[in-house]
């Protein structure tokens, strides 16, 4: 019992991570589709963003990619249950996702300027759509999403499209297109020089700036909103379905991990302070210092929300005992541990190779380069 | 409760989206080796040539990549937005393989795809090679775990269901790895990509040789096509009987619909080479026999026999009524899981679930089913025949004639008389989009071959799709298809005018070679 306790701890802390690996890594790179239009005033400039990514985005996806699929290995309920019912939210998310690799890899294969300006827009709709998506999708989780089972747990969606378009998510979604401007533009400043560089400053402090103030904000209003409370159940470590709990609604129920150990409130100050020294970096030019700080800017405001909800993962607010938590949604026992196995071998060698092929790729991109390089996006 | 249009819905989306994706996959999987062969050789002899003619196709690779990339992102999530209850019941089992997949392989090839197409500056000969190679492990570790999961569809292994968790969870991964099933139809699979990709660079060398253009690239990129093609093919073959033989076992009604197999027949059984199955009626009409070649082909022995539709369907019907009790006790577990009867009562009947679950689409309080219930369920217990039947013939016959192309192939290049077949360059031309239907046509025999489950025996295709309504359903299929339609004409467009500029156009886009010309192009990105 207590090993399998364990083991679904470590995967929703593995969960933490993975989403802030997607966050990070794929934030950043659709964080310059998103202001790709902006930094770059011609072909040539929008080029060099491009090309300062090309070699990396399509191994940053993947980080998307294994956040789908360890969600459905790990916690396959939640996989089951939000991406059925967010359906609607999904298919923008893909929609506008599977835009990504074409943009990257047929934009500058034809000369036409009206052709690569429709990529540039393509590009700027699956940067700042998928990251919005993936904010407020977490944001909703706050509110809880009205879902149910049945008595063999075929889950079922009653609430809207519009529903899942609530303000507070709206304010998350907001928080991580904020977030993901500043990193692609910490990523342009590290690769691009001259007025690209300066463009990209400019952005990554707005975008800095936007996040703090959201991420304020957020923290007021989850203060004072309710929150689910687990009351009874067979608890961590137990085999069950969501059939088997009581749970309570509660006014500020989501601070409670907070007011129980006082230490957890570093991940809060994390954030802020990514995000804070991560401005004031950007403003120093000092990109990759700025961008390491937003990734801990990043691991803090994630790290925030998953503790404020541990353990639920996905409540329900048609059926609140139908809520999904950690103890109830995840794998067994043997599949969490052979995964666990998996991933210590890997997630330390994917970091390794992926550092590898940042250095060796490292440096400045200029016009010059992209138009002579035949393989060049 | 499941509308049934939305559950076929559902089908036609995944099939579809499916279907597509499969047409980059096959490519990739066998371009990626190719490229690191010819790769090879540049390394070793140092010959220029073999730089030119793997970066040309690794131009035309890219622009298969990026679709068979995009593509993949929708079914990793769409068994999710789709197949919910399909994802909750296996998620344990299922889930694995494609998180490992992700972790192991597609981590590897996506991250060095970046060092292969950008590093050639930067990395030193060996270097990139070793990053090409990895590229191709990359792609075809991946297949290997999807194709791992897939097979537990087919022939579902180290896996029990938990009526504690009321889902099916993994009992052995090794099991699951090393499914017979897995085996033969990754090796299966993964060749027939690099059948595909040997046609797809021998044909588009021939149009070369034709049009009497970069015939030194063609030439030489022809013969490694070809070598690597006739090796594949013999393997595919090989491997598909393979199949055909595990298959046999694991999953006797999809066999029955590749043979239009209504009787059981005494051994040995003849092979229908021609029929017209009818579903209504449970025969054939306008059938050619050929005898004893079924048994030869799937018992590999004269004196073997295997079960046709009317004993399938008997057999059927006795799991069914026995998987009334297990329902019964699971729904009752499921309110109180404490209940040590029910308990008794579900492990008693366990290993017929799947067959009670068949029956609940008619009868959804199972104990209350009539016969007539209980044979509309064993009605739907085997899979449309005709699609399986046809399906599987297109394959086995594009897969035999693209054997006879290879060892006219090989003949006409030892004997060095390949460019003066222009007939012949003309039919390597044309050969190019066969590897591509006969991959499709063998999903379809895998996957129409499988219903009416999801995994074979245990959850029927109807349980397993998410509650939408048939409003959201005919949204995102608009969606899809739209989306769909638009990117394979671009692709097309793309590989073609690749092609057609060839190994000379030094970079599509390089157009603006001074620096004016950049400016120029920048005015008008602006607008």
């Amino acid at each position: 019992m207590e090993t399998y306790a364990a083991l679904q701890v470590l995967w929703w802390l593995l969960l933490g991570v993975l989403l802030s690996g997607l966050a990070v890594m794929v934030g950043m790179d659709m964080g310059v589709g998103t202001i790709l239009r902006y930094v770059g005033r011609n072909d040539g400039e929008r080029r060099v963003a491009l090309n300062i990514i090309g070699p990396h985005w399509d191994g940053n996806q993947v980080w998307f990619i294994l956040g789908g699929g360890a969600v459905f290995a790990a916690f396959p309920l939640i996989y089951a249950t939000a991406f059925s019912g967010f359906y609607v939210v999904m298919l923008l998310l893909l929609w506008s996702m599977i835009l990504r690799p074409l943009g990257f890899e047929y934009r500058s294969k034809l000369p036409s300027a009206g052709w690569r300006n429709a990529w540039d827009w393509a590009l700027f709709v699956s940067g700042l759509v998928p990251m919005v998506v993936f904010g407020a999708a977490i944001g909703n989780l706050f509110h809880g999403v009205p879902f149910q089972f049945s008595w063999n747990l075929t889950s079922t969606y009653t609430g809207s499209f519009l529903g899942l378009l609530n303000p507070f998510a709206i304010l998350c979604g907001l928080l991580s297109a904020s977030l993901s401007v500043f990193m692609g533009a910490a990523m342009v400043m590290n690769g691009a020089k001259d007025e690209i560089f300066e463009r990209a400053r400019t952005l990554a402090r707005m975008g800095a700036a936007l996040a703090i103030v959201l991420f304020g904000i957020g923290g007021f209003w989850v203060h004072g909103m309710g929150g689910y409370v687990l009351t009874a159940g067979p608890g961590a470590g137990v085999p069950q379905t969501p059939l088997q709990q009581s749970v309570a609604l509660a006014n500020g129920a989501w601070l409670a991990n907070f007011d129980a150990h006082p230490a957890l409130w570093l991940l809060p100050v994390a954030g802020f302070a990514g995000m804070l020294l991560g401005l004031l970096a950007a403003s120093a030019r000092r990109s990759h210092l700025a961008w390491w700080l937003g990734a801990l800017g990043w691991l803090g405001v994630i790290g925030t929300a998953g503790v404020a909800l541990f353990p639920f993962l996905l409540p329900s607010s048609s059926v609140p005992a139908q809520s999904l938590t950690v103890w109830n949604a995840s794998s067994s026992q043997h599949t969490l541990l052979w995964m666990s196995g998996f991933a210590a071998v890997f997630v330390p060698l994917v970091l390794w190779y992926t550092s590898w092929a940042f250095y060796v790729m490292r440096g400045k991109v200029d016009v010059a380069d992209v138009v002579a390089d035949e393989h060049a996006y | 409760m499941h509308d049934i249009h939305v559950v076929d819905l559902s089908r036609l989306q995944f099939a579809l989206t499916a279907l597509y994706h499969y047409l980059f996959v096959p490519l990739t999987l066998g371009m990626s080796f190719l490229l690191a062969a010819m790769e090879t050789v540049y390394v070793t002899t140092g010959r220029e040539i073999y730089k030119k003619i793997t970066q040309f196709w690794s131009k035309l690779f890219l622009i298969n990549f990026a679709l068979g990339v995009a593509t993949g992102l929708t079914m990793e999530f769409e068994f999710g937005t789709n197949w919910s209850f399909y994802s909750s019941f296996v998620g344990d089992i299922f889930g694995a393989p494609l998180a490992i997949e992700g972790l192991m392989a597609f981590f590897m090839e996506s991250t060095f795809v970046g060092l292969m197409v950008f590093g050639w500056g930067r990395l030193r000969r060996g270097q990139h090679l070793a990053v090409t190679y990895l590229v191709a492990l990359g792609s075809n570790l991946s297949a290997l775990w999807i194709l791992i999961a897939n097979s537990f569809m087919q022939a579902p292994t180290g896996a029990h269901f938990n009526p504690v968790t009321m889902r099916m969870e993994l009992t052995s991964l090794s099991d699951l790895i090393f499914s017979h099933d897995a085996q033969a139809k990754f090796v299966h699979t993964s060749i027939a990509g690099y059948v595909t990709a040997a046609i797809f660079v021998a044909g588009v060398s021939a149009w070369y040789l034709l049009k009497n253009r970069h015939t030194e690239l063609a030439r030489r990129s022809f013969r490694m096509a070809v070598l690597f093609g006739a090796l594949a093919t013999v393997g595919v073959i090989t491997l598909g009987d393979a199949l055909g033989f595990v298959g046999a076992q694991a999953q006797p009604t999809k066999l029955a619909a590749m043979e239009g197999l209504w009787k059981t027949e005494p051994a040995p059984m003849p092979f229908n080479l021609v029929a017209f199955p009818s579903q209504q009626e449970h025969v054939n009409r306008g059938t050619i026999q050929v005898p004893y070649v079924l048994s030869l082909l799937v018992t590999h022995s004269l004196t073997g026999s295997v079960p046709g539709f009317d004993e399938l369907e008997q057999q059927a019907t006795a799991r069914i009524r026995d998987g009334i009790p297990a329902v019964a006790a699971l729904q009752t577990l499921s309110a109180k899981p404490n209940d040590a009867d029910a308990l008794a009562q579900f492990q008693a009947h366990e290993k017929d679930l799947g067959y009670g679950f068949l029956l609940q689409r008619y009868a959804p309080d199972v104990t209350a089913a009539t016969d007539a219930d209980v044979a509309d369920a064993a009605r739907d217990a085997i899979p449309q025949v005709a699609p399986v039947f046809w399906s599987f013939r297109v394959m086995v016959v594009l897969g035999l004639a693209m054997l006879a192309y290879f060892v006219m192939a090989v003949i006409y290049t030892m004997r060095n008389r390949v460019e003066r077949k222009r007939w012949f360059l003309k039919l390597a031309v044309w050969m190019i989009p066969v590897p591509f239907l006969a991959n499709e046509a063998g999903w379809l025999v895998a996957e129409l071959g499988r219903q009416p489950w999801t995994v074979y025996g245990m959850l029927p295709t109807w349980m397993s799709a998410s509650t939408h309504s048939v409003g959201y359903m005919a949204f995102s299929l608009i969606g899809f298809v739209t989306l769909y339609t638009v990117f394979i004409a671009i692709e097309m467009y793309l590989m073609v005018r690749t092609i057609r500029r060839g190994p000379d156009d030094d970079h599509a886009g390089a157009l603006p070679h001074d620096r004016l010309h950049v400016d120029r192009m920048a005015g008008y990105a602006e607008g």
